[in-house]
C-alpha cells in the first residue's frame, strides 16, 4: 500500500516547526506504523536528509516512550494501543497520514515528534513511589492485600505514562496519569503511611504544569491501557479527605 | 537532554498556600465548590420550575403562590427576609460556580498551550454539551439578567403590575421574540444541567461502578424535565392555551 505522511518537523525547541510531506510506497499491511516510519527513515538517511525524530523504546506496548498524534487521534485510530502497537492494515491505500507531537504547555517539541516529557517526572518525584520498606519478595507477599483492591490497583498501575491522556485532554490537563499513579498506590496496604501526603503532593505539582480537568472523559478513550476516569474521581475524593486529615496524628509530618 | 526546570507559571498560586488557601485555589478544589455550588443551583431550578407550573392552577393560584413566597415564615422573620436569605444564597452560589469557571478557564487556556493541532481532533467522549459549558453558562448567565429585569423588576414590560405575577408572566411571552428568548435559554440551561447533573460525582469524587449507569439517565431526566416544564409555558402562551383572564 502507499500512504501519504504529513509530518511535523522542527531541528528543536527554540526553532520554528512545520510540516513536511512524504511518500511512503509498497508498505506492507502488516508492517507496523514505526517500521512504516523507520522505512521513510531510512530512504531520507540514504538521500542525505535528516530522518524524522520519534520517540520509541520496547515496541512492545508497555513502556511508554511513544505516543504521536496521528490523524488527530492520540495513538492513531484504533482504541487502547499504544502507536508503537499500531498497524498499517488501519489505514488505507492512498491515505494521507498526518503526523503530530503531543501538544501541551508543559511539553517542550525537542525535535520533531519528540517532547519533553519531564514534567511527569516531577509529578513522581513529588510521591509516586513507597518509602517504607516492605521487604523482600518473601515479606512481601505475606502482605495480604484483599483481591479486588489488588486489582484495581493493578487496573491503575497499567499507566505507562505516555502522555496521551494530555495530548487528548482539550484543557491539557494530566488528571488520568497522575490519578493512575495516586490509585495504583494508595489502593494497597504498603501505600497507606504516606497516602495523604503523597496525593496533595503529587496533585499539587500536577497542577503547576497542567490543566484542570473538565469531565470530558477523552483521556479515557485515547489512553492506550484504557484507564477509566474513575481513577479521577477517587483522586479528587482522596485530596478532598486530605485537607481533613492531622497528619501528625497518622505519623505523617505536616 | 536538557530537562524542564522552570516551573511553568500555569497554575501559579499566589504565596498565602496556607490551609484552605490552598485547597481553594486548587483546581480540584474550585471543582468541588463548583460542584457544591452546581447542586444547590439544581436544587434552586427544580423548585423553581414546579413553581412555575403553577400558572397552570390559574392567576390566583400562582399570584397566592407569589404571595406566600415573600411572606414565608413572616410573622417570626420580617417580611420578604426569607425570601432575601434566598437570593443572597443565590447570588452567593452564583459568584462562586462563574468565579471558578472563569479561573479555571483561564488557566486551562494556558496549560493548552498555544499550537494547537493541525489535523482536525477526533473527540470520542467530548460531545456537544460539555465542550459548550462554559459559553453556554454565559448565555445562561444573560437570559438570567434579562430574566430579573422583564419579570421580577418589570422593566422590559410594559404592562407590568407589581405583584400580579401571572399577568405579568402572560403579557411578556406574548410577545412572540420574548418566548422565544425563553426558548432558547431553557435549551441551553438544559445542555448545561446535562453536563452538570453527571459532572458533579465526579467532581465530589463519586463515581461508582454500582450507580455510573444510573447517573447518564438521571442527568438526561432532569434535562429533559426543566425543559419541558419551563418552556411549556412560554409556548402555552403563544399557542393561546394561557391567557390574561383566565
Ligand atoms: S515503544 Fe514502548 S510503549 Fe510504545
Amino acid at each position: 500500500m502507499d500512504v501519504t505522511l504529513r509530518v511535523w518537523r522542527q531541528p528543536d525547541s527554540a526553532s520554528e516547526g512545520g510540516f513536511a510531506t512524504y511518500e511512503a510506497k509498497g508498505v506492507s499491511e502488516d508492517a507496523s506504523f514505526f517500521e512504516m516510519l523507520d522505512m521513510v527513515n531510512e530512504r531520507l538517511n540514504d538521500s542525505g536528509e535528516e530522518p524524522i525524530a520519534f520517540d520509541s523504546d520496547c515496541r512492545e506496548g508497555i513502556c511508554g516512550t511513544c505516543g504521536v498524534m496521528i490523524d488527530g487521534h492520540p495513538h492513531g485510530p484504533q482504541r487502547g494501543t499504544a502507536t508503537c502497537q499500531l498497524h498499517m492494515r488501519k489505514f488505507k491505500d492512498g491515505d494521507t497520514i498526518v503526523i503530530e507531537p503531543w501538544r501541551a504547555e508543559a511539553f517542550r517539541v525537542v525535535r520533531d515528534l519528540v517532547v519533553d516529557r519531564s514534567p511527569f517526572d516531577k509529578i513522581i518525584q513529588a510521591g509516586g513511589y513507597i518509602s517504607v520498606n516492605v521487604g523482600a519478595a518473601q515479606d512481601a507477599n505475606e502482605t495480604l492485600i484483599p483481591r479486588p483492591a489488588a486489582e484495581a490497583s493493578m487496573d491503575a498501575a497499567a499507566c505507562i505514562g505516555c502522555a496521551a491522556c494530555v495530548a487528548a485532554c482539550p484543557n491539557g490537563a494530566a488528571n488520568l496519569f497522575t490519578a493512575a499513579k495516586i490509585a495504583h498506590l494508595g489502593l494497597l496496604p504498603q501505600g497507606q503511611p504516606e497516602r495523604y501526603l503523597r496525593t496533595v503532593a503529587m496533585v499539587e505539582t500536577m497542577e503547576d504544569y497542567f490543566g484542570s480537568c473538565r469531565n470530558y472523559g477523552e483521556c479515557e478513550t485515547a489512553c492506550p491501557k484504557s484507564i477509566s476516569i474513575d481513577v479521577i474521581a477517587w483522586m479528587n475524593r482522596d485530596y478532598v479527605a486530605a485537607q481533613w486529615k492531622n497528619f501528625r496524628k497518622q505519623g505523617q509530618q505536616v | 537532554m536538557t530537562t524542564t526546570t522552570r516551573r511553568l507559571d500555569v497554575n501559579r498560586r499566589s504565596g498565602w498556600r496556607s490551609w484552605l488557601g490552598s485547597f481553594f485555589t486548587s483546581d480540584i478544589g474550585m471543582k468541588w465548590m463548583m460542584a457544591l455550588t452546581g447542586i444547590g443551583l439544581l436544587a434552586y431550578v427544580l423548585v423553581h420550575m414546579i413553581g412555575n407550573l403553577k400558572i397552570y392552577l390559574g392567576a390566583e393560584d400562582l399570584d397566592h403562590y407569589a404571595e406566600a413566597l415573600r411572606t414565608l415564615l413572616y410573622p417570626i422573620v420580617p417580611e420578604t427576609g426569607v425570601l432575601w436569605m434566598f437570593r443572597f444564597g443565590l447570588l452567593a452560589m452564583f459568584i462562586i460556580h462563574m468565579w471558578s469557571a472563569i479561573v479555571l478557564a483561564l488557566r486551562n487556556r494556558r496549560a493548552r498551550g498555544t499550537i494547537r493541532y493541525t489535523a482536525k481532533r477526533q473527540y470520542l467522549a467530548a460531545n456537544y454539551a460539555n465542550r459548550t459549558m462554559l459559553w453556554g453558562g454565559v448565555i445562561i448567565f444573560l437570559f438570567l439578567v434579562y430574566h430579573i429585569a422583564d419579570l421580577t423588576l418589570g422593566m422590559t414590560n410594559p404592562d407590568f403590575v407589581e405583584g400580579a405575577v401571572y399577568h405579568n408572566v402572560i403579557t411578556s411571552f406574548q410577545v412572540w421574540w420574548v418566548a422565544l428568548i425563553y426558548v432558547v435559554a431553557q435549551i441551553a440551561l438544559a445542555f448545561h444541567v446535562y453536563h452538570g447533573a453527571w459532572s458533579v460525582f465526579q467532581s465530589l469524587g463519586m463515581s461508582n461502578p454500582r450507580y455510573d449507569e444510573w447517573r447518564r439517565w438521571m442527568a438526561v431526566v432532569f434535562a429533559l424535565a426543566l425543559l419541558i416544564g419551563n418552556s411549556s409555558i412560554p409556548i402555552a402562551v403563544q399557542f393561546g392555551l394561557l391567557q390574561v383572564s383566565g
